[in-house]
């Protein structure tokens, strides 16, 4: 698989406080990517670094070989990055089909792979509520736009930020089936989670992070066979 | 009053309305969407008067004005733009008021040395000249008739755009979350730079508009400023449907207020602005906070 995402000693701030020091790793293409750590420890950090909603970002970002260390979201976007953020970043004032369609655009090489009527096929939930407003949805149905609304950008790579997070156990499972299908797809993800059960059976690869460093990276089952790393840095 | 004295008066505020409608429903999208507060609106719509007097004086064409006018406004906003609003997203309001405050300036200055300090007239279309007659002794101007009809379209037509298309979703879902909406991947940048420039044009428009039954005069967009402010803070910052509800209704208070309140019909539309404030206090369709 090539390589999709690099990012190189990547250091981020906000304001003179820094959060991320020294990060560096890869994501090929078609990866899935668990980004664990405790709260505050520079996951949504560096999920905002790599989107470009940092603004003191130092250091490398890379994507299909291109340089966005100092490129705008829209610009990484486009090259094929989708970000599905904590808190969902659903726009309540639009109706479900209105949050999928602006999105909706061909991918950076062009793929138009995935369209309404594919996102309703995958979330028949949203297909049942396409004239209710964002704000009028549950939080899993948000969760559901705002993956759907990213796959619509007919993306390479989707950060998830605390993807179940706030959810009832069955939608949950939802979110875990949906991400399973990104995953079938070839789509790469990095997708934050506190589930590490649930995240080991679909991703490839682990990296924990402790306060803006990363302290493991490593299949899933390396991660597993370490409890005294697990106790230390996630609490379980 | 008889029926069709209040039918007149009706049309009037109406009229009024929706003029106010089309400056307000500009300095609503750039202050919803960019966050920019902007003080030289009433002055793009003074300008937009003269430009419509200037082009008419040369082509002789309303028509022309009306294009022309529009055209320079909106290429006037896309350079202003890019040359100093731009520099304003995420400022405090004070560098915004500052900033537009000079433009205020600038723009006076340039209407001196453009235009002058006199008073203008302009011709309406002659296909519009002329009033029809209600009753014997009262009549209504065609051009005030026509004017209810354009403002009409062009509000249906920006209510088109906002609610119907891609670029109308964009617009409203940058209004919300513009991080957001980057992040997906849409260039807001352009997309500022075009709500702007058309704010300008919406403000030009109502000026252009207004100049065959008003005068063209220095300092004629200060009214027409707080007014908007009036109809933007009533309707609720950034709702387009909320600047036509608040437009219509102060177009309405001050035409009625005029014939049946005439001591206190200067305050009326700030006593309606207080009282809605009161039962809305983010405007009647402005958003809740959480």
């Amino acid at each position: 698989m090539t390589e999709l995402l690099a990012i190189r000693s990547l250091s981020g701030f906000y304001g003179a406080s820094q959060v991320l020091h020294d990060v560096s790793f890869s994501v090929r293409r078609g990866e899935q990517v668990a980004l664990l750590g405790r709260n505050g420890m520079g996951k949504t950090t560096l999920m905002k670094s790599i989107i470009g909603l940092l603004g003191d970002r130092r250091g490398g970002i890379t994507i299909n070989k291109l340089d966005m260390i100092n490129a705008k979201p829209e610009a990484i976007a486009q090259a094929g990055v989708a970000y599905v953020p904590e808190g969902r970043g659903v726009f309540g004032s639009l109706n479900v089909v209105e949050n999928l369609v602006m999105a909706a655009r061909a991918g950076a090489d062009g793929r138009r792979d995935w369209t309404l009527d594919r996102v309703f096929e995958v979330f028949p939930r949203l297909h049942q509520r396409r004239g209710n407003g964002g704000h009028q949805l549950s939080g899993g149905e948000q969760q559901m736009l705002s993956i759907g609304r990213a796959l619509m950008t007919n993306p390479d790579l989707i950060l998830i930020d605390e993807a179940t997070e706030g959810l009832a156990p069955l939608v949950a499972q939802e979110i875990w089936r949906t991400l399973g299908v990104i995953r079938d797809e070839g789509i790469a993800t990095i997708v934050v989670d506190k589930d590490l059960r649930s995240l080991s059976k679909i991703v490839d690869r682990t990296v924990l992070l402790s306060k803006g460093q990363i302290v493991f990276e490593g299949a899933p089952s390396e991660l597993l066979a370490q409890p005294l790393l697990l106790e230390k840095h996630l609490g379980v | 009053m008889s029926a069709i004295t209040f039918a007149v008066q009706l049309l009037n505020g109406v009229q009024y309305g929706l003029v106010l409608f089309l400056v307000a429903s500009g300095l609503t999208l750039v202050f919803g969407i960019l966050g920019v507060i902007n003080l030289a609106h009433g002055a793009f719509y003074m300008l937009g008067a003269y430009f419509a007097w200037w082009i008419a004086a040369y082509t002789g064409s309303f028509l022309m004005a009306l294009i022309g006018g529009v055209a320079l406004s909106f290429m006037l906003g896309l350079l202003l733009e890019n040359v100093f609003v731009r520099r304003l997203y995420g400022r405090d309001h004070l560098a915004q008021v500052l900033l537009s405050f000079g433009l205020i300036l600038v723009v006076d200055e340039l209407r001196q040395i453009l235009f002058g300090k006199d008073v203008y007239s302009v011709k309406p279309p002659p296909w519009l000249e002329g009033s029809i007659q209600l009753t014997d002794n009262l009549s209504y101007p065609v051009y005030r008739l026509a004017l209810c009809l354009f403002c009409l379209v062009l509000a249906a037509l920006i209510f088109y755009v906002i609610q119907r298309t891609k670029l109308g979703m964009i617009i409203r879902a940058g209004a919300e979350n513009r991080d957001m909406t980057r992040a997906l991947g849409i260039p807001f940048d352009s997309v500022n730079r075009y709500v702007f420039a058309g704010g300008i044009a919406l403000a030009a428009l109502g000026g252009i508009l207004v100049s065959p039954i008003s005068t063209v005069y220095p300092g004629m967009g200060d009214g027409m400023l707080i007014l908007s402010f009036v109809v933007v803070v009533l309707g609720g910052i950034g709702s387009v449907a909320g600047a036509a509800i608040g437009a219509l209704l102060i177009g309405l208070t001050d035409t009625f207020g005029k014939v049946f309140f005439p001591q206190v019909s200067s305050i009326l539309i700030y006593v309606l602005m207080a009282g809605v404030l009161l039962w809305r206090p983010n405007g009647i369709l402005g958003k809740r906070e959480a």
